[in-house]
């Protein structure tokens, strides 16, 4: 017998539903938890580090660090003094969810409960093209972007820059050197995202770094993070 | 090649659609919409959907996809565009920015056809 059955869901349903419940662990346990995105060498492990000396006064920070294959990053950042849960996804070009809830069991058993900490840092897999397609259970979707990647990857991985919540131009130091036109990166991050803040940030140097901190603490403070669960297990009609 | 990820994405969550079946049905079609503004590519998904589904529960089965166009609603204008992915997001006309996605974001299990095993 034949039959056709109408299903309607999400191809991405099960990794949502994992999303919506980690994202669930983290309201219950007051923790905000940020998504950092962006190409391999943007500069993600480094801004972790530049950001980690002041926000490590005032909270109670912990990192999920996923890789392809190996802890160098993880260990980069264990060296600040904060738990880190090192992850790799092996052939997978992106943390999923069910990884991410894998990185907080983990961080439950050898650190501390969720409870104690305020914020959980996720830095993705270098990838600007899949990592926008799996959510983990984030508040927020942070981009970042390294000047010497050029003006125009907004138009080329619009997705990545569409879906952020927050984008941080790194390696502000290097411009200088280049012929990367500020303003025209501004337009076309605009024509997709009309209202995430933007940081022009240099790790090395520490320039903008503490207008980047700043946002994230009135993050923690505002409490403001706590988003809807479950809102694009079915396709997203607006951004 | 990130369709080896989205194809495991499907397959778990077909998966989960299978167990709760009585009977195990045999599913002979899988019936996508991939909208354009996703970070797949239909051919490339249909080859690893091919590749992956060997030897498991979706053996033989076949991917039908069906691509959904990219198109956005300009509240101001209060008429709908078509992005140029690469190019141009924001309205032709008025330059307002892509707020409002019509369609293009669709990743969605329209439908299957299954076999009963039984009649087979």
């Amino acid at each position: 017998m034949h039959q056709v059955i109408d299903m309607g869901v999400n191809l991405l349903h099960a990794n949502q539903h994992q999303a919506n419940h980690n994202q669930a662990d983290f309201d219950q346990a007051g923790v905000i938890c940020f998504n950092l995105m962006s190409s391999p060498g943007a500069g993600k492990t480094a801004l972790l580090e530049a950001t980690l000396g002041s926000l490590v006064q005032s909270h109670r920070v912990a990192i999920i660090e996923g890789d392809m294959t190996t802890q160098l990053d993880a260990e980069r950042l264990r060296k600040h003094g904060i738990p880190v849960i090192g992850i790799n996804t092996g052939r997978a070009c992106h943390l999923d969810a069910r990884m991410v809830q894998g990185g907080i069991r983990q961080l439950e058993q050898e650190v501390a409960p969720l409870t104690e900490f305020d914020l959980l840092l996720v830095e993705n897999v270098g990838n600007l093209v899949c990592p926008a397609e799996f959510a983990v259970g984030e508040h927020a979707k942070i981009a970042l972007l390294s000047v010497t990647e050029g003006e125009d990857k907004p138009l080329k991985y619009p997705l990545m820059f569409q879906e952020a919540d927050c984008l941080v131009i790194t390696k502000v130091d290097l411009l200088p050197y280049l012929q990367f036109d500020q303003d025209k990166l501004t337009d076309n991050v605009r024509q997709m995202n009309p209202n995430a803040p933007i940081f022009w940030v240099s790790a090395q140097t520490g320039v903008g770094l503490s207008e980047w901190v700043a946002w994230i603490q009135d993050q923690i403070a505002s409490g403001s993070w706590v988003k809807p669960a479950d809102n694009s297990v079915e396709m997203a009609t607006s951004v | 090649m990130h369709e080896v990820d989205m194809t495991k994405a499907l397959m778990i969550t077909l998966e989960d659609w299978w167990r709760s079946q009585p009977g195990s049905p045999v599913i002979s079609k899988v019936h996508l919409q991939v909208g354009e503004f996703t970070c797949v590519e239909p051919l490339s998904l249909e080859f690893a959907f091919t590749a992956q589904s060997q030897g498991t529960f979706l053996q033989g089965a076949q991917l039908v996809i069906e691509s959904v166009p990219f198109v956005a609603h300009c509240l101001r204008c209060q008429q709908d565009y078509r992005p140029q992915i690469g190019e141009q997001y924001a309205c032709p006309i008025c330059r307002d920015p892509l707020t409002e996605i019509v369609s293009g974001r669709e990743l969605r299990i329209q439908s299957l056809e299954c076999e009963d095993p039984c009649i087979k």
